[in-house]
């Protein structure tokens, strides 16, 4: 009997401290706290980007100092789960108290009042202004007026190109005087299928790639104020058949199959490519790469009908249930702040989004040039979003593999895909 | 009257012998109990309450951030219409066809092989076991530089012998045998693991007397071996189809949305993933796992009927 006591209250015992770890995992910092002082706050930072994580840490480091008695605890989340991990805790109340917020999914979470409004607060506050950073960041987080977030950072598509492969045939670098038939020319140059050297990858991606054509060619994603589909304009049926000539008429391009297999950037950072289109944010992965660290350069997209690039940026946002709203809208005030965004910048995390902050990115890696992602901002074109997109996104997946295998006509793909994303875009408009 | 009572006294003995009644059986009971509480209380509250609540969640709308709304049948009508599903459910299906009967045979064969008194046994099983422990995301990766069709090195080897390989993951032609090597391959040495343990009750003096009749190796094995392992082999199919109906991973990891033969891969929790996570459509994304849970219903019950046929107990 006293084997049998002393069993069960072992495994009681592993019982408990299983239950313990599994629930310890997201409030250790909370026991930790409880440590110091009971009048100590913790927030919560929510973030995607494990390479920005020590720009995070030092503007929160920073943060910490200036305001003693208030934590921040950074919380790094890949990207592949951020959103699920998220719209789980937005569902059981449980956000982070200070996260970061992406176009994609912003609208959804306006619209169900899960985020603090924070114009009022930019307004009252003499310190704050929205006059400080660029007006299509503070209108992408927007919402029936009203302001739910504070820019963070933005990023463009620039034209990255391999200096080794254009010196090898004896060509001049990318400049400011290119277009869509110098593109084509120069990429028919250094396409050496002997070598395996494609002039240029026509990467199946819309923010990095074909939207960029896209609005070079004064066409669009979503027609502007209408909530309707711009893919049936012939404008953009155009630009969409120049993306897919590249691989298929004038074949500078890898096929879609191998970029498929291989990834555009990695066939780049091989040598097999020598110029596509690239987001600022992934800058990281030419200063890190042995091959491409020393040949690799950055330029302005090419001009179409007109200059063009996406720009994104990613706000910082507040939940609309935190705990302690006074304490995270001092530390997203501090967050918006030229202080913090030059740490940001410092860092190399991304490029800041107060106005005047940008140098200290740009130094960041003097080899490449780096000021032409923060030039092209002047004529960026907000990434198309809308309610539904992650709706109407699967059917612009399914037609862009179509078109540019060339399975269909880009005629009909475009035109099949505007009645689709219609469908879905009218469920919006109420 | 007497003779019936005594007739009565002997069960009411036994009654109290196994009944709460009985201190010593209550005790018994109660340590009993409390022993399978932790995991009937975890299977319960992870396993059981997910599967009633996602059967709910497929009659409803599901909003954004936790609104649901009832629709009854609405999810299974778009369902049963959408002809993507169907062709999803073939994929499945094309799959566990060529994954399940093929992946089996191999596997007893192998175990067959390893239950032989050869050297070094040890480590040809574990050889053939590791596969199962390494992580998928792992197998992902390495197959799919393995059948990378410009730089793998599968179409590398088959250069070297005058042949142009295909593009094995972006063709929609190839693209679901090419899962499938690797469905068979990563599920070989768990299969092979409980049909080794199947073959080591057989007992030696069957085949010893059959020696002995003159039977070949062959003919043992199909009227010793394949009779007496029949029902670990009956465990192992209806386990393997189950997981191979569930096929998600690999499709996922080494095909995924960009890939032009997604159409022809494309699975049932595939779909039920994108439906779920990415579009955000929990409700029909419940109504694709509950056809998945009826197909693995309706496959297992016919395997139980058909079991009497070939399933031999002794």
């Amino acid at each position: 009997m006293l084997k049998r006591k002393v069993v069960i209250v072992i495994s009681f015992m592993f019982l408990m401290m299983s239950m313990m770890g599994c629930g310890s995992k997201g409030t250790s910092s909370n026991v930790e706290n409880n440590k110091d002082s009971k009048k100590d706050v913790t927030l919560t930072y929510g973030i995607w980007d494990k390479n920005q994580e020590p720009g995070m840490r030092a503007m929160a480091d920073r943060f910490e100092e200036l305001n003693p008695g208030i934590k921040v605890n950074v919380e790094v989340t890949p990207w592949d789960e951020y959103w699920m991990k998220l719209e789980a805790a937005a569902t059981g109340g449980a956000l982070p108290d200070v996260f970061w917020m992406h176009t994609n999914q912003f609208l959804r979470y306006a619209q169900s009042d899960m985020l603090l409004e924070v114009g009022t607060m930019v307004e009252k506050d003499p310190e704050l202004s929205y006059d400080n950073y660029p007006e299509g960041l503070v209108k992408m987080y927007e919402y029936n007026g009203k302001n739910y977030a504070i820019p963070k950072d933005f990023d463009t598509i620039g034209l990255i190109y391999n200096r080794k492969i254009f010196d090898d045939a004896k060509v001049p670098y990318p400049d400011d005087t290119w277009d869509w038939d110098k593109l084509v020319e120069v990429a028919k140059q250094l396409t050496d299928e002997s070598k395996g050297i494609w002039g240029f990858a026509a990467e199946n991606s819309s923010q990095s790639g074909f939207y960029n054509i896209i609005y070079q060619n004064q066409g669009s994603v979503i027609k502007e104020d209408l909530l309707e589909s711009g893919y049936d304009m012939p404008e953009t049926i155009e630009a969409i058949q120049f993306w897919t000539d590249l691989i298929l008429k004038h074949k500078v391009s890898p096929t879609l199959a191998q970029m498929t297999d291989t990834t555009p950037i990695a066939l780049f950072t091989s040598g097999k490519v020598a110029m596509m289109f690239m987001g600022s944010w992934m800058i990281t992965e030419l200063t890190t790469n042995e091959n491409t660290k020393e040949v690799a350069d950055i330029a302005i997209l090419p001009k179409g009908k007109t200059r063009a690039t996406i720009y994104n940026g990613l706000g910082n946002s507040i939940s609309a249930k935190t705990k302690y709203p006074e304490e995270a809208k001092k530390f997203l005030k501090f967050l918006g702040s030229k202080e913090a965004n030059l740490i940001q910048a410092e860092h190399g995390s991304a490029i800041p989004a107060f106005e005047g902050t940008q140098a200290p990115w740009i130094q960041y890696n003097t080899k490449y040039n780096l000021w032409a992602f923060v030039e092209m901002l002047d004529y960026g074109i907000p990434f198309p979003s809308s309610e539904t997109k992650n709706k109407w996104e699967r059917n612009e997946e399914t037609y862009r593999l179509k078109m540019f295998s060339g399975e269909i006509s880009v005629e009909e793909g475009c035109k099949a895909l505007a009645e689709e994303m219609n469908e879905h875009l009218a469920t919006e408009k109420k | 009257m007497k003779q019936s009572i005594e007739a009565l006294k002997p069960a009411q003995g036994k009654k109290i012998k196994n009944s709460w009644r009985n201190k010593k059986n209550c005790s018994n009971y109660i340590w009993a109990y409390l022993m399978v509480a932790p995991t009937i209380i975890g299977l319960m509250i992870l396993n059981i309450w997910p599967v009633i609540r996602t059967a709910y969640l497929s009659f409803t709308e599901t909003a954004s951030f936790g609104s649901n709304k009832w629709i009854g049948l609405e999810n299974y009508k778009t369902l049963f219409r959408d002809s993507i599903i169907w062709k999803a459910t073939w994929h499945t299906f094309q799959f566990t066809i060529l994954v399940v009967p093929l992946g089996i045979f191999l596997s007893l064969v192998i175990a067959a092989l390893l239950n032989a008194k050869i050297k070094g046994t040890t480590i040809y099983r574990t050889i053939y076991f590791l596969p199962v422990v390494v992580a998928p995301a792992a197998i992902a990766i390495v197959w799919k530089w393995l059948f990378n069709a410009d730089f793998g090195l599968i179409n590398h080897m088959l250069s070297a012998v005058g042949l142009k390989g295909p593009n094995w993951l972006t063709n929609s032609k190839w693209a679901m045998f090419s899962l499938s090597i690797v469905g068979i391959w990563s599920t070989l040495g768990y299969n092979m693991i409980i049909l080794l343990a199947g073959l080591q009750g057989i007992p030696r003096s069957y085949y010893e007397a059959a020696e002995i009749d003159g039977a070949g190796s062959i003919r043992q094995f199909f009227n010793i071996t394949i009779p007496l392992i029949s029902p670990t082999l009956f465990f192992v199919t209806i386990t393997g189809l189950m997981g191979a109906i569930q096929q998600f991973d690999l499709v996922y990891m080494m095909i995924g949305p960009g890939n032009p033969a997604i159409e022809s891969t494309q699975t049932l929790l595939y779909l039920f993933y994108r439906s779920g996570f990415v579009v955000n459509d929990k409700g029909f994304a419940s109504a694709i796992v509950m056809w998945a849970f009826l197909l693995i219903l309706i496959i297992t019950f016919i395997q139980f009927i058909l079991q009497k046929k070939w399933v031999f107990y002794e």
